[in-house]
């Protein structure tokens, strides 16, 4: 099998404001992503040769995209892989211009969950219409949560609190999200006292539901500094599909996602990384729920199976400290427009490489990653970059 | 002569104390009333009292099923190959609906014991089950229980034979409800009671008596249906049975008059403590009378019959509750991707023996048990190399569990739970009922049992979920 290191570079990327986009469709959140990418890549649309977009269900094939862009005549490929989707859109775009057959692609991902008249991804799953009629997202991860305080002697009290401060933490980074749909300190009390969605997961361990949009433009690795002297790489990509959804495959522990174990495995070992808790600056994962944090803390390899929460109590993952996680306040604080979350992760991570982050800054980051989970849930990417540039041959001229 | 080898009984967890009535009208008698639950209705009760009757017995070669009831849950569509489905029957086996009368269940017992008499069926299934409502406010609306009962009808070696019955048809317009009501109709009730009830009872009875040539004196015990307390206890007084010793209580201060399901629950209830020697009498009454005296030959094989239901209850929060849980009041529409869950009848045939049946695939070649089944094994990839093993008839324990707000539904939250089967210690994602959400936890015992899911496609759509294990 090959790898992906440093063969291509994003050149520009753009996100939405994130929210309860009542003012906005789709197809403005796509303008807004894309016309912001455009402008910080120094591209106009005539340079994309292909583009790729994710979304679980705000829209069809790859015609909005052409619709809302004007982009005419070039292949556009709709992606869906649950939560990953935006991710996936990332990683098809990456690997079009790897193959050498495009110099630049655009990836783009959204999603319009506010049109539903729904708080939420929806009730009941699967094929068979009576196997699970009353299966939420927070049902899922719920399952998780008690599993993983019953095993670990954990009581119900302190698990909450636990998780309350992975909340309090991803809101505190939030507050300096300008696009975050959430923008407030929230106390450990405030996430305790919470109503209840799926116990033990109460209002603030859930992300919220929102409208987002989120664009990356790939290039290929040897042309991008004719566009920006400082282009990220991308190091490493691992994606992993589980068979048979989780949560009834004999013998899952609970404790933790096989996907985010072979994903993050087959990215580091892309990237070379054998020690991704000293190596990696930062990370963004996927909080969709407190609990899920918690677990990739320990899929991830940032620390040992079980030693999360002694992990989250010192405070290893704050803005502060030794590795920081969801230093945009994740999607606790931006909430979880499916398609575009993906690429919301890579587009952090792409402005603290390009130390633009702001008073969310991690200093002198160099790799850091960004991960989603996606589905019941079975489907887990890992995307590393970096802002090291690859020993390269002489690059083309642009055009 | 044909008669039962073995008795079963289903009465729904939920009891609302008749004080609730008298909160809400002014008016209100003794004692409680069942009331099915939201995710249950005459089929689900069949399935349960069915299910009753096969655990205790055999499920070798049982080739009909005899279904009884006034409210089944479709006009149009049997209910009795519903029953065979969910009790995991062989295909094809002999299924029949009976309705339009209170005497449903009788004529179903009837039909059953004339059919195993005379060759057609060499094992019978007879359930009955009702859900019949009262207008609110109404008499009936207290007076009525839910509750199913079942027997097991065979010839040769019956633990319980059934040596005599009448059947006589009386045409009255007392009890009645067309074919757009939900509610019982009926005519001033001095009427009904003597010109309909009493009239046709008795006569019955005394027809049964006569062809039998014994006195009430030696009936050891008498199964007579009635509307209520008080019109039963006139009418057996009147028959010249002692109410003290041989009438069998007619549970309307726990249960309910469960209308077709009635004589066959009290005759269930006497089976359950009958001895060899005793002789009962069992009356039924709608359009008519059925009468049929048994003699036991040995107790029949029971399990749980109706003395374990009885004392598995939990009382009902309200008669808000009450109104909710028999779909008689609307709560506030649930939100618009909730509302139409999907379904398709295809899915529903192709699906059935991992659904209805609830089946599960366990690997011949590493012994994998998974559910839905998989054609290929998850542990060894074995390609269709699996046999199917039904998970429904023993218990399993909660392996992680949670309560659902946002799952929406008449009563939240929702205990969406995942269990780990007894039989292949498979797991399965179940919703779990009958419970308190507040007491789940983590390796509580629990059992299977049929329920309606949602009416997505328009059809009732059911499956099973879990409740925690009676007696467990």
């Amino acid at each position: 099998m090959g790898t992906i290191k440093d063969k291509v570079a994003i050149i520009g990327m753009g996100c939405s404001k994130f929210g309860e986009r009542w003012d906005a469709s789709p197809e403005d959140m796509i303008i807004e992503a894309a016309y912001e990418a455009y402008e910080d890549a120094g591209i106009t649309p005539d340079d994309i040769q292909a583009a790729w977009v994710g979304t679980l269900r705000s829209g069809e094939a790859g015609g909005i995209v052409a619709d809302a862009l004007k982009l005419k005549q070039i292949p556009i490929t709709r992606v869906e892989n649950w939560c990953a989707s935006g991710h996936e859109a990332l990683r098809n775009a990456a690997f079009g211009v790897a193959s050498g057959m495009y110099d630049i692609a655009l990836a783009v991902g959204y999603e319009k969950l506010k049109d539903t008249g729904f708080g939420g991804l929806g009730v009941g799953r699967g094929q068979n219409p009576v196997l699970q009629p009353k299966a939420t997202a927070p049902s899922y991860f719920s399952f998780i949560a008690n599993r993983y305080f019953h095993a670990h002697g954990i009581p119900e009290d302190e698990g909450k609190e636990l998780l309350a401060r992975i909340a309090v933490k991803n809101h505190h980074n939030g507050t300096m999200s300008p696009k975050a749909h959430f923008q407030k300190e929230i106390t450990i009390e405030q996430v305790m006292k919470a109503p209840i969605i799926a116990w033990p997961l109460g209002l603030f361990d859930c992300c919220p539901t929102t409208d987002g949009a989120a664009c990356a433009i790939i290039c290929r690795a040897d042309l991008a500094k004719n566009f920006r002297q400082d282009p990220i790489y991308i190091k490493g990509i691992g994606f992993a599909v589980d068979s048979m959804l989780p949560m009834v495959r004999p013998g899952f522990n609970y404790l933790g996602f096989d996907a985010n174990r072979a994903a993050a495995k087959q990215a580091y070992e892309q990237v070379g990384i054998s020690n991704p808790r000293k190596e990696l600056d930062l990370a963004v994962v996927h909080d969709c729920f407190t609990i899920t944090e918690m677990v990739i803390y320990e899929d991830l390899g940032f620390t040992k199976p079980g030693h999360a929460p002694e992990e989250v109590r010192a405070g290893t993952f704050t803005l502060e400290g030794e590795l920081p996680v969801n230093t945009d306040g994740g999607l606790k604080s931006f909430g979880h427009p499916v398609g575009a979350s993906g690429l919301r992760t890579a587009y952090e991570i792409y402005k603290q490489l390009q130390n633009k982050a702001g008073p969310r800054q991690v200093k002198d980051a160099e790799l850091g990653l960004c991960h989603t989970l996606g589905g019941p849930p079975q489907v887990s990417c890992v995307t590393i970059l970096g802002n090291a540039s690859p020993t390269l041959g002489v690059p083309h001229k642009r055009g | 002569m044909s008669g039962i080898s073995a008795i079963g009984a289903y009465i729904p967890m939920y009891r609302l104390p008749r004080e609730a009535f008298k909160q809400a009208w002014g008016t209100g008698g003794a004692g409680e009333r069942s009331v099915a639950s939201y995710d249950e209705d005459t089929t689900t009760m069949a399935v349960g009292a069915a299910l009753d009757a096969l655990n205790a017995g055999s499920r070798e070669g049982v080739d009909a099923v005899f279904f009884g009831s006034t409210t089944p849950a479709y006009a149009e569509k049997q209910t009795a190959s519903m029953i065979a489905v969910a009790c995991d029957l062989p295909a094809g086996v002999r299924t029949v609906d009976f309705g339009g009368s209170l005497r449903a269940g009788t004529n179903a017992l009837l039909a059953a014991l004339d059919a195993v008499q005379a060759g057609s069926s060499r094992k019978a299934l007879v359930v009955a089950a009702e859900t019949r409502k009262g207008y609110p406010r109404s008499d009936f609306e207290q007076n009525l229980g839910d509750a199913a009962a079942a027997v097991m009808v065979t010839k040769s070696g019956a633990a319980v034979e059934v040596v005599e019955s009448v059947s006589m048809s009386h045409e009255i317009v007392d009890v009645w409800r067309l074919d757009k009501d939900r509610f019982v109709r009926s005519w001033e009730d001095r009427f009904n009671i003597t010109e309909g009830y009493e009239y046709a009872v008795k006569a019955g009875v005394k027809e049964l008596l006569k062809k039998a040539k014994l006195t009430p004196a030696e009936i050891s015990k008498a199964v007579v249906y009635g509307p209520d307390a008080r019109n039963h206890a006139a009418l057996v007084r009147s028959l010249g049975f002692d109410p003290a010793k041989q009438v069998q209580d007619g549970l309307f201060g726990t249960v309910g008059n469960t209308g077709a399901a009635h004589a066959l629950l009290l005759l269930v209830a006497v089976l359950e403590q009958a001895k060899a020697g005793d002789r009962i009498l069992v009356a039924s009454y709608g359009d008519g009378c059925d009468a049929l005296l048994l003699q036991v030959k040995q107790p029949p094989v029971k399990a749980r019959a109706v003395s374990m239901h009885l004392a598995a209850k939990r009382t009902l929060a309200s008669y808000d509750r009450f109104l909710l849980y028999r779909g008689i009041m609307e709560t506030n529409p649930e939100q618009p991707s909730r509302v139409e869950p999907y379904a398709a009848a295809t899915v529903t045939l192709r699906d059935q023996r991992y659904t209805l049946r609830l089946h599960a695939a366990k690997c011949n070649k590493c012994g994998t048990v998974t559910h839905p089944p998989q054609r290929v094994c998850y542990t060894c990839r074995a390609k269709d190399d699996f046999t199917e093993v039904r998970i429904a008839d023993k218990p399993g324990s909660i392996f992680s569990y949670t309560r659902d707000n946002l799952a929406g539904g008449p009563e939240p939250p929702v205990v969406n739970c995942i269990v780990e089967s007894d039989e292949g210690q498979c797991r399965l994602f179940c919703i779990m009922t009958d419970v308190d959400p507040m007491t789940v936890k983590i390796g509580a015992r629990v059992e299977f049992t049929f329920r309606r899911m949602h009416e997505g496609g328009g059809f009732i759509n059911y499956y099973w979920k879990v409740r925690p294990l009676l007696g467990g």
